[in-house]
C-alpha cells in the first residue's frame, strides 16, 4: 500500500485548471447582481489538472481497505461480497435519476418494485407486512419499538413500559429502547450463552412491552428456547422483537415469524449484500405481524381499484412518519437484485455455507485461542484472546498484527461478556483457500506472541500508519482541515 | 494479576470505598482499569447530588467501552475529583491512588454490606 496523505488543497496552484467553461450566453452580466448577493472574495477552490485529481483520488482509494480489497471478517457486520450486477442495476439511469417528489403516476414501475421487495421479504422471514422506509439497523430497532409502544397505546395499555433486553445484545437494542423512551430491564445469559428462561421468569408482568432478541444471538448461537420464551413474553401481554443483524445464517431456513417474533428489523446492507461499511447507506426494513399492520409508520404503498399505487400519508393508527420519503431506494433495489440472482432454492445455501464457514474457522483454530463457548455455531463465534495469555498480548495487539498480514482485523472487545472478544464471521462468499489463509496467519500470531511478543505488540509495521493513539484520537479529535493547521502549529 | 489493597471495601461492579469518618472516598479498583484499558473519559456527578446505593453516579470511557459507575453508599456527593476531567489516564497509572467522588454516607450500615479485600479477590478471580 503507498502510503499517501495529501489534501487536494495542498496539491493547487496558482492559475491550473483542467476545464474550460462555455461564453456566458446570457445578457445579463454578473455586475447586475442585486447589493449584498455577489460574494466579496473568490471561493478558496483548488487549482488543479485533471490529472492530479484522478491521481489524487485514486491515491486515497488505495488507502481504504474494503470487501474488494480482501478478507474482512467483521463479527455481526456480515461483510460479504456486494455483486456487481445489484450495482449496475442501481447505476440505471432510470433508476438514479428519479425525484422523491414525482408524482406517483410516473413511478409506477418503482412502486411496484417497493411491494414486490416488501413481499419476498415477508416471504422470507414469514411477516405479515414490512414497510422498507427505516434507513439502517438502529433506525428500524426504533421503528419497531415505536409499533409496539403504538400497539400497546391504541388498546389503551398505558403501563408497559418496560422492555427486556438481554445481556449479549448489540449495543443498539438498549440505546434504540431508551430513544424509545422505553426503561431497559436486563436478562442475564447461562454458561451456555443462550438467555436464561429462569431469570426472565420473573421480570414478565404487565409492565412489560416486549423483549428484543438477536437470534442466532451474538456469540453466533442460536437460542433454541425461542418458542417457550415467546409463549411467556406473550403470555404477560408482551411482544417480541427480532434484531435481524443476524439473519444471514437463517436466510431460507428458519423465519423470525414461524419463531414466534411480533416484529422485526433486516440490515438489508447486511444479509442482503448491499455495500456498507464507514456509516454508508443502509437499509432497515421493518416486518410486522398481522395484528401490527395498522401501526406501520406511512408513508405506504397502497393500490386503488383500478391497481394504480399510491402513497398514503394519512392512517391514524400509524406510529408515525420516520423518514422523508421511502427510506434509501438505492439500497433497496440491490437488495431486490440480489434476492432475485439467487432465486428460492439459491438464497437457502447462503446460511449453510456462512455457518459451515464459521465453524471451520473455529474448529481450525481453538487450540491457540480460548473458546469460552464450544458448542456448533451460527455464522459467527467469539474467542476470549489467545489461549496463552502469559505473554501479555492483548485482542487488541492480534487485530492489529492481522493488518500486517493484509486481513481486516475481526470485531474486537464485544460482546462485552468476556474481556478479551475476537469475533469472527467469515461469510458464504470466501473460498476455502481464503479461509485457510486467515486460520494459518492466525496460528503465526499466536506462535509469534509467545516468541516475539513485542513484534505483535507493536503492530501493525505495514500499513500506511502505525499503532494509533486511540485515547488522544478521542481526547482531542482532529476533524478539519482547520484543526489540522492548528494542531501542527502548536 | 489484578491488585487490591487490604482495609478498602469494594462493590461487585468493581468499585473501591475507602471510609474517612462519614464520608466515603469512591473509586474504581485495578482489576476494573485493566478490564477497561486505556481510560479516555470520566463522566461525574456534581457537588451536592444525591446517591442512593446501587444507583448510576457516572460513566468510564476507554477505547474498548463505556461502562457506569455505580455508588456503593447512598449519601450526598460532597467533592468530585477535577484532576480525572484533563488528566483521566491517571486511573490507569494507579486506581487505587486516584479516587473519583467523596460522599457523605447516610446509612453506615451499607458499608458492612461491601465485600472485603479476600471476597472481592475470589470474586475476581472466577470472572
Amino acid at each position: 500500500m503507498k502510503y499517501y496523505d495529501k489534501l487536494i488543497f495542498e496539491l493547487s496552484k496558482e492559475g491550473r485548471k483542467g476545464y474550460t467553461l462555455p461564453a456566458n450566453g446570457w445578457e445579463t452580466s454578473l455586475d447586475e447582481l442585486p447589493e449584498g448577493l455577489g460574494r466579496k472574495a473568490a471561493p478558496a477552490l483548488p487549482q488543479v489538472s485533471e490529472p492530479d485529481v484522478v491521481r489524487h483520488y485514486t491515491n486515497l482509494s488505495q488507502m481504504n481497505f474494503g470487501v474488494d480489497s480482501g478478507f474482512y471478517p467483521l463479527g455481526s457486520c456480515t461483510m460479504k461480497y456486494n455483486p456487481r450486477i445489484s450495482e449496475e442495476i442501481a447505476s440505471m439511469q432510470d433508476f438514479a435519476g428519479l425525484h422523491p417528489l414525482q408524482p406517483a403516476s410516473s413511478v409506477q414501475g418503482v412502486l411496484r418494485l417497493y411491494k414486490e421487495l416488501s413481499e419476498a421479504l415477508s416471504a422470507i422471514t414469514g411477516m405479515a407486512e414490512f414497510t422498507l422506509n427505516p434507513f439502517a439497523g438502529a433506525h428500524g430497532e426504533l421503528t419497531g419499538l415505536m409499533i409496539m409502544r403504538s400497539y400497546h397505546i391504541a388498546r389503551g395499555d398505558y403501563g408497559r413500559t418496560r422492555i427486556i433486553v438481554p445481556d449479549s445484545a448489540h449495543g443498539t437494542n438498549p440505546a434504540s429502547a431508551a430513544v424509545c423512551g422505553l426503561e431497559v430491564v436486563q436478562v442475564k445469559s447461562r454458561a451456555d450463552g443462550l438467555v436464561d428462561v429462569e431469570d426472565l421468569r420473573p421480570l414478565l408482568d404487565e409492565t412489560v412491552a416486549g423483549i428484543m432478541m438477536t437470534n442466532p444471538n451474538t456469540l453466533g448461537l442460536f437460542e433454541k428456547d425461542i418458542k417457550e420464551i415467546a409463549s411467556l413474553v406473550h403470555g404477560c401481554g408482551g411482544l417480541l422483537y427480532y434484531d435481524g443483524a443476524n439473519m444471514n445464517p437463517l436466510l431460507g431456513v428458519v423465519r423470525p415469524g414461524d419463531m414466534g417474533f411480533d416484529v422485526m428489523h433486516l440490515n438489508l446492507h447486511k444479509t442482503f449484500s448491499t455495500p456498507h461499511g464507514g456509516g454508508g447507506p443502509g437499509a432497515g426494513p421493518v416486518g410486522v405481524a398481522a395484528h401490527l399492520v395498522p401501526y406501520l409508520p406511512v408513508p405506504r404503498i397502497v393500490a386503488d381499484e383500478d391497481g394504480q399505487l399510491g402513497l398514503d400519508d394519512d392512517s391514524a393508527d400509524a406510529c408515525g412518519r420516520i423518514s422523508g420519503f421511502m427510506g434509501n431506494f438505492g439500497v433497496l433495489l440491490r437488495a431486490y437484485a440480489y434476492i432475485l440472482m439467487l432465486g428460492r432454492q439459491n438464497v437457502r445455501m447462503a446460511g449453510p455455507l456462512a455457518v459451515l464457514g464459521a465453524n471451520y474457522i473455529k474448529e481450525s483454530l481453538r487450540d491457540c485461542y480460548r473458546l469460552p463457548i464450544s458448542s456448533v455455531c451460527k455464522h459467527e463465534f467469539v474467542f476470549d484472546g489467545l489461549a496463552d495469555q502469559e505473554s501479555g498480548v492483548t485482542t487488541l495487539d492480534v487485530a492489529k498484527r492481522l493488518l500486517d498480514y493484509g486481513f481486516h482485523a475481526p470485531t474486537i472487545y464485544f460482546p462485552l461478556l468476556f474481556h478479551q472478544s475476537i469475533m469472527i464471521e467469515p461469510t458464504e462468499t470466501e473460498s476455502k483457500e481464503t479461509l485457510d489463509s486467515f486460520i494459518e496467519v492466525m496460528r503465526k500470531i499466536a506462535a509469534e506472541s509467545a516468541s516475539e511478543p513485542e513484534l505483535v505488540k507493536s503492530a501493525p509495521h505495514s500499513s500506511p500508519v502505525g499503532r494509533l493513539d486511540e485515547v488522544r484520537a478521542a481526547r482531542q479529535p482532529v476533524l478539519t482541515y482547520r484543526d489540522y493547521i492548528d494542531c501542527s502549529v502548536k | 494479576m489484578a491488585k487490591t489493597i487490604e482495609g478498602l471495601r469494594y462493590s461487585e461492579s468493581h468499585e473501591w470505598v475507602k471510609v474517612e469518618g462519614n464520608i466515603a472516598v469512591i473509586g474504581i479498583t485495578d482489576f476494573a482499569q485493566k478490564a477497561m484499558g486505556a481510560i479516555s473519559y470520566v463522566d461525574m456527578p456534581d457537588v451536592d447530588d444525591e446517591l442512593s446505593c446501587g444507583e448510576e453516579f457516572g460513566a468510564v470511557e476507554s477505547v474498548k467501552a463505556a461502562s457506569d459507575l455505580y455508588s456503593p453508599v447512598s449519601g450526598v456527593v460532597v467533592e468530585v475529583n477535577e484532576e480525572l476531567c484533563d488528566a483521566p489516564e491517571l486511573l490507569n497509572s494507579d486506581a487505587f491512588g486516584n479516587w473519583i467522588i467523596k460522599v457523605e454516607i447516610s446509612d453506615p450500615s451499607e458499608v458492612e454490606e461491601l465485600m472485603d479485600a479476600a471476597a472481592y479477590i475470589e470474586l475476581c478471580n472466577k470472572a
